[in-house]
């Protein structure tokens, strides 16, 4: 049997980071709505919707940039240094962030609102600089013999942060959608109205950055079947296979604005989920086979066939545990969230 | 000194990883120290056990935490600082870092937190599992990055191809290089003695304070159960440490021998080396200053017959020359505090045996003096083969130099600054809610403080979330509307 190597670990890592974004995006809402929060007591209740798991959930983080680094280390290698200080940034804002968890519950006074304002501005902060680096990815990096031949603030551009703005509300959206499914009473009432803003935010700034990529990436705007090179063009038999995946981000745009009005307590946060897979898609559909776009290709880019195989047999025997155990961890904290059931140790 | 990207980086990555490796060289041991006591607890069902576990998995939340935030930032500083280093061996130690995510990462994170916030959810039994397996997470993970580490000091199992990138040719050897045995042993007994000596210092510390304060104590109490645990494990590890470290200096004499030259301060090539106790060596003159040596002990103490030849720095043009200040000073550093360790352990056996621990002010005070001689130990044995290892990053194959990445240096300046910023506030807070905890001692530390208005001025708080008001200290963000 022959496996192509390149192919299962380019659908792996794509699949980590999607989890990832997922996963990790409401622990980071969570973050970014922590400012409207109304009482500190709401702060506790909504930290601690999330304090058993975010540490799991960030792990994808580390296998999406461990498993490029071992499946593609060319790409790894170029991109890294590309998105050099938007790296940075999401670095500083993990630590500021990851401590707050530990470091608000043994704080008194003053520390407690330091490290309050420390885990909003962190979520922040993070949030912003996958932005960034999601929109320095798309736009593209110089590249000259298999290395980054740019300057350091390429990726800074009014696209990267329309695209960083995006995600600030994308992910306060799956936060506020994640809060709705955990709490009651008062905090799922603001949850509920957190969401919907982000919603209308998230609908906004998604067409905004469709549009903004299909007319700053030519070949992306291929894809789709649009030329606007010269006046506008638009070649139907490309673009209609690929009309499911704007359709499922409006799906899942309806199932967040007609459940929340239903009174749906989980339905919203599958209507984000939805709306984040869509982008994702979307994305993909752009760029795929790149792994750096229009740079290098993900077959360029790939370890040696040895180190692959390597790791597939691992990820064949290890991931299934990972996914029942990740899984089973959710399942012992279900259910809602009250002042009452605090985690503290 | 030229403070170009390669500099700069290297400070970095030094800076970075030095304040790591002070979280897993701790938590690897309070994980197993955790496992034992919630066990021991299980089968004894004494209560004491109970509490230990509660105060220490306190100390270890706030320890993991700030070990995971510093160990993101690495495995990100691969790709923005060493790109090429990579670009070029990502094919041989790529998987093993994978294989440690897949193994050890999810493990550890899932697990923990139904280590600190499962008591209710999940019975006894399967809180235990997840304590043991958040303890063998900790020790899978040392496993991988210490193959990774001990094969970028004595690379075996791979080729290079046409294009200068490398190609594992076989996993096994490049795994189970020659030094990964020995350091791994070294590695994971450093970590228990270092956990040994934090918590021999804290009981040791609540000890002293009773007595200071004229509190008898009678029979089994938290502190000294846990003071009888630690000076029991350092008493047997610290000596099987001396073993191990010889051994790692041993495949060190054999595979990489400018390292060893510049631990022992040897610049010429000779058979009957001495054994330099001090000196300041001295890359320029190519000799030490102020040397103390023991004549023709030298070849003994690497373990080889006193007529070898042992190569000394001047086989080496000056550029493939280890800096020698680091590996000589961090060496005696590293073994001095060795030494002591033994001592501690051995005087704390003699006590124990005698039942006189307890009552011995002198070695309580020891002890404590020793609480941080751990960390202090590990960083200066990292020190010493990190250094020693260069110019090489892979030894022998792939100089530093050449592992950098294509950026700028005002760039890593800008992200060494604000390391060394964010650094400073996050883990001076963490010592702090760290210290604070292990002076109130295990029984404050875990019983519910009394209600807000019956506490005395000054009392400490074990658990901060009581003490706040919708009005109180958390209102100011975003503001009590």
């Amino acid at each position: 049997m022959n496996l192509d190597l390149q192919l299962i670990w380019a659908g792996l890592i794509a699949t980590a980071v999607l989890l990832y974004v997922t996963l990790d995006g409401f622990d980071l809402g969570i973050g970014i709505l922590f400012p409207f929060a109304k009482t500190p007591g709401e702060r506790d209740v909504m930290m601690n919707t999330i304090a058993p798991v975010w540490d799991g959930n960030e792990t994808w983080l580390v296998l999406g940039g461990g498993g490029l680094l071992a499946a593609f280390p060319l790409a790894y290698s170029v991109l890294m240094p590309a998105l050099y200080l938007p790296i940075l940034l999401m670095l500083a804002g993990l630590i500021l962030r990851g401590v707050a968890f530990e470091f608000r519950f043994r704080a008194r006074d003053r520390g407690r609102k330091f490290w309050t304002q420390m885990f909003a501005g962190g979520s922040i902060l993070t949030a912003v600089a996958q932005g960034l680096v999601l929109g320095g990815f798309i736009q593209g990096v110089t590249v000259r013999d298999e290395r980054f031949a740019g300057g350091q603030f390429d990726w800074l551009t009014p696209y990267t942060l329309l695209v960083a703005a995006g995600l600030v509300a994308g992910y306060a959206l799956l936060g506020g959608a994640w809060l709705m499914m955990k709490t009651k009473d008062n905090l799922h009432g603001d949850a509920r109205r957190w969401t919907g803003v982000a919603a209308l935010a998230v609908t906004g700034l998604l067409a905004a950055v469709s549009v903004a990529t299909l007319a700053i990436h030519p070949r992306v705007a291929a894809r789709w079947g649009f030329d606007l090179h010269d006046g506008f063009a638009l070649e139907l038999a490309d673009l209609l296979p690929l009309l499911p995946i704007p359709l499922l981000g409006l799906i899942g745009l309806g199932v967040i604005f007609v459940m929340s009005r239903k009174g749906s307590h989980r339905w919203p946060f599958v209507g984000a989920l939805l709306v984040f897979l869509s982008g994702y898609l979307g994305l993909a559909a752009g760029f795929a086979p790149y792994i750096v776009p229009y740079a290098l290709n993900f077959r360029q880019a790939a370890a040696p066939d040895n180190a692959l195989g390597l790791m597939l047999v691992g990820t064949t025997a290890i991931l299934p545990m990972i996914l029942a155990y990740t899984g089973w961890v959710y399942w012992v904290f279900r259910g809602k969230i009250d002042e009452e059931a605090g985690y503290h140790h | 000194m030229d403070f170009d990207a390669l500099l700069l980086s290297r400070l970095q990555f030094a800076f970075t990883i030095s304040f790591h490796i002070l979280f897993p060289a701790f938590t690897i041991g309070l994980a197993a120290y955790l496992a034992v006591l919630e066990g021991l607890w299980l089968w004894t069902k004494r209560e004491a056990f109970k509490v230990l576990y509660l105060f220490w998995v306190k100390i270890f939340a706030l320890s993991f935490g700030m070990g995971v935030v510093s160990g993101v930032v690495l495995s990100y500083q691969f790709g923005t600082n060493w790109s090429e280093f990579i670009r070029l061996t990502g094919g041989v130690i790529g998987p093993l870092l994978a294989y440690e995510v897949l193994t050890a990462f999810f493990l550890e994170a899932s697990f923990l937190g139904v280590m600190l916030f499962g008591w209710k959810k999940v019975g006894p039994k399967l809180h235990f599992a997840s304590t043991v397996l958040v303890a063998v997470g900790t020790t899978i993970s040392a496993f991988w990055i210490l193959s990774a580490n001990s094969w970028m000091q004595t690379p075996q199992g791979f080729q290079i191809l046409a294009d200068g990138r490398f190609e594992a040719t076989d996993y096994m050897q490049v795994i189970f290089n020659p030094s990964f045995p020995t350091r791994l042993a070294h590695m994971l007994l450093a970590a228990f003695l270092t956990t040994g000596l934090v918590v021999g210092a804290a009981s040791a510390f609540r000890l002293l304070k009773d007595r200071a304060a004229g509190v008898k104590t009678e029979g089994w109490t938290e502190s000294r159960i846990s003071l009888v645990m630690a000076v029991g494990l350092i008493a047997v590890l610290a000596p099987l440490q001396l073993v191990a470290g010889h051994a790692s200096g041993e495949v060190t004499h054999k595979y990489q021998p400018s390292k060893t030259a510049a631990i022992e301060g040897y610049w010429e090539t000779r058979a009957d080396q001495p054994l330099h106790l001090f000196g300041i060596p001295d890359r320029e003159a190519q000799k030490n200053h102020l040397e103390v040596s023991i004549p023709g002990v030298g070849n003994l103490i690497q373990g080889v017959r006193k007529d070898e030849v042992i190569t000394g720095l001047d086989q080496y043009a000056r550029e493939d020359q280890p800096p020698p200040f680091i590996p000589f000073f961090g060496f005696r550093i590293m073994v001095g505090l060795g030494i002591l360790m033994i001592g501690l352990g051995a005087w704390g056996a003699v006590l124990i045996l005698r039942k006189r621990i307890f009552d011995s002010p002198m070695f309580l005070r020891f002890a404590v003096l020793m609480g941080p001689s751990g960390f202090i130990a590990v960083l200066a044995g990292w020190m010493v083969t990190e250094v020693g290892r260069q110019p090489w990053v892979v030894y022998g194959v792939l100089k530093t130099r050449d592992a950098v990445s294509p950026v700028i240096a005002s760039q890593v300046a800008t992200s060494l600054i604000a390391y060394i910023a964010v650094y400073s506030v996050v883990f001076t807070a963490g010592a702090i809610f760290i210290l604070r905890l292990m002076a109130e001692g295990p029984v404050a530390a875990v019983s519910e403080p009394p209600p807000r208005g019956q506490r005395p001025p000054g009392t400490p708080l074990a658990k901060a979330p009581d003490d706040t008001t919708p009005d109180g200290p958390d209102g100011v963000l975003g503001g009590p509307r």
